[in-house]
């Protein structure tokens, strides 16, 4: 069997038994990528060399000690490029600095390798709106891997990552480990430094990992949490050890369930499978206890001010000067300016731009930015009143399975209200994890997802590792 | 919420973006639509409700002020598309009288 299709978990037993060594874990990685990934197209670049070089080097005493982790292409990671899948940075940005992630990654033993695909600037949920190259699901090609994180996600269920990281702002994580039947994790806000992650939306943003085993999403968790220096929303609390309680089970764990989460709209057969999943944790000994959300039907309106908002300001960075791609020729600093910006950008980005600087601009900064802001209180004091009754929340991670490509491509809104079930969590700041459940009549994976409290990681991972056991 | 006329090509221009006559006329209708969709927060009453800016709120915090070693200059000079004598190099800003 390729060692590309392990988990960190059984490769950690392997290489400390001195069986396996780090470079032939590459070699597998590299054989499965020129096998699949010309229909995947899961990887936007790669440098087997310099993985190969580390290797060499490595400490496999570390806890991620010789593995290679793919690395979202909005993740700076010195010397490679960094892309966000945008032509504004194609063939010209190259990262002059580790993000603290990569930093922690590579403390922690783990060799960076792949550059993974990604909506542009992590603006939607298909990975359609790469500039480069859509990313195929692996359990259909026809359809969508799902998105941002869509190459990150396809690449671990297509076997050619043993695990990655993706960034979450509104699902991005979750919702394509959903669609490709793996285990993504959005931590905390303010677990997980974002210094180095090129911003899309600061305050709704996460990095976490994509992996095929709770487990080894636990361990990579722990690995790149922590209070850092360079990102002031970073938090200065303890990293517990993630997978010190993993096998605790979930007796006496009461869990709630959403009835907002379960819309009419909803496709049945994602109903049935979250729901079978629901009756499992029950007869593994939880409570299960219906709770209401009640402003989960506002989170897609609010999400949508504020995550275009802070995009608009974060993405005024790109203007030409500094890095990325400068238009040739243009006569004056502001026609420069936009000029490299039209070229450079994708129509979602604009589209976004357009919107958030809209919602920003004077005299409806109060009726929408400000708005919104307190919306997103409420939509807080939801969680923070559910969490006083029921340990975890249980929901779906999307109302459909994955599409066919191009499906809502020229209707952004309805594409945006395919995000009810993640994006509240961003809002809320809270940690939420998406496990597969099951399959629905075309074979296409169905996830879970599991909801905790501010910093409640461990309790979320406890019950998905549960999941994990009996699904 | 007011159902104001939002114009793609005014923002657009505050944002620094041209957009081509495609461009507008699709993005007036989709956001025209993201807009009335929006809306709907007008159904709630928040008017004393707090505002939540960060989701895990911090305020000030401050570090030591240590003189410490930063990125080279070269670091990021050679990612820049057009320098000149170890400068970023841009059109002419000022303007002759």
């Amino acid at each position: 069997m390729s060692l590309a299709a392990l988990t960190i978990t059984e490769l950690r037993k392997q290489l400390t038994a001195g069986e396996i060594t780090p470079v032939q874990i590459i070699d597998d990685i590299e054989k499965a990528i020129l096998a699949n990934d010309s229909e995947i197209n899961a990887y936007l670049s790669y440098d087997f060399d310099k993985a190969r070089a580390m290797a060499a080097n490595t400490d496999l005493t570390l806890p991620l000690g010789g593995i290679p982790i793919g690395i979202k292409d909005n993740i700076n990671t010195l010397g490679e490029p960094c892309t966000c899948a945008s032509q504004f940075l194609v063939d010209s940005y190259v990262s002059p600095y580790d993000a603290t992630v990569i930093t922690k990654l590579k403390a922690a033993g783990a060799i960076p390798l792949g550059r993974m695909n990604m909506d542009e600037f992590a603006m939607g949920s298909t990975t359609g709106n790469s500039s480069i190259k859509p990313t195929n699901n692996p359990h259909d090609l026809e359809r969508v891997p799902g998105g941002s994180s869509g190459g990150s996600a396809a690449a671990v269920a297509a076997n050619s990552a043993i695990a990655t990281l993706g960034s979450d702002t509104g699902g991005s994580i979750r919702q394509p480990a959903s669609h490709c039947g793996i285990v993504g994790l959005k931590p905390s806000y303010g677990r997980v430094s974002r210094y180095g992650l090129i911003a899309f939306a600061s305050s709704l943003d996460q990095i976490g990992p994509c992996t095929r085993s709770v487990a080894d999403a636990a361990l990579i968790l722990n690995a790149i949490s922590g209070s850092d220096e360079m990102d002031s929303t970073s938090l200065e609390v303890e990293t517990p050890d993630f997978t010190l309680n993993l096998d605790e089970g979930v007796a006496g764990l009461k869990l709630g369930i959403p009835k907002e989460y379960f819309t009419e709209g909803m496709d049945p057969a994602v109903r049935e499978v979250v729901t079978t999943a629901i009756d499992k944790l029950k007869s593994a000994g939880a409570e299960i206890i219906d709770i209401s959300l009640p402003h989960t039907e506002y989170a897609v309106a609010t999400y949508y001010i504020i995550a275009p908002a802070e995009a608009s300001s974060n993405l005024s960075r790109f203007d030409g000067i500094r890095y990325g791609n400068r238009a040739e020729q243009s006569g004056n600093l502001i026609d420069l300016y936009k000029d490299s910006r039209s070229a450079g950008f994708g129509s979602e980005v604009k589209r976004r731009i357009i919107l958030g600087t809209y919602a920003l601009s004077s005299g409806y900064d109060h009726q929408y930015y400000n708005k919104a802001q307190k919306v997103r209180t409420l939509i807080r004091q939801d969680f923070t009143q559910a969490f006083e009754k029921v340990d975890a929340i249980l929901t779906p991670v999307s109302p459909h399975t994955a599409p066919k490509h191009g499906e809502n491509s020229d209707d952004p809104l309805k594409e945006y209200l395919e995000d009810i079930c993640t994006i509240a969590a961003n809002l809320a700041g809270i940690p939420g994890i998406s496990v597969p459940a099951g399959k629905d009549n075309s074979d296409m994976p169905v996830g879970l997802q599991i909801l905790g409290p501010h910093l409640g990681e461990e309790v979320v991972l406890k019950v998905a590792q549960k999941l994990e056991d009996i699904i | 919420m007011s159902k104001d006329h939002i114009d793609v090509n005014y923002v657009a221009n505050l944002a620094r973006l041209n957009l081509t006559e495609e461009e507008s006329s699709t993005f007036q209708r989709q956001i025209e639509d993201i807009l009335g969709y929006i809306n709907k927060l007008e159904e709630l009453d928040i008017d004393d409700i707090e505002p939540t800016a960060h989701a895990a709120p911090v305020y000030d915090r401050v570090r030591e002020d240590e003189v410490k070693p930063s990125l080279k200059r070269d670091a990021f000079l050679d990612i820049a598309p057009d320098t000149i004598n170890d400068q970023l190099k841009v059109p002419k800003v000022i303007e002759e009288l």
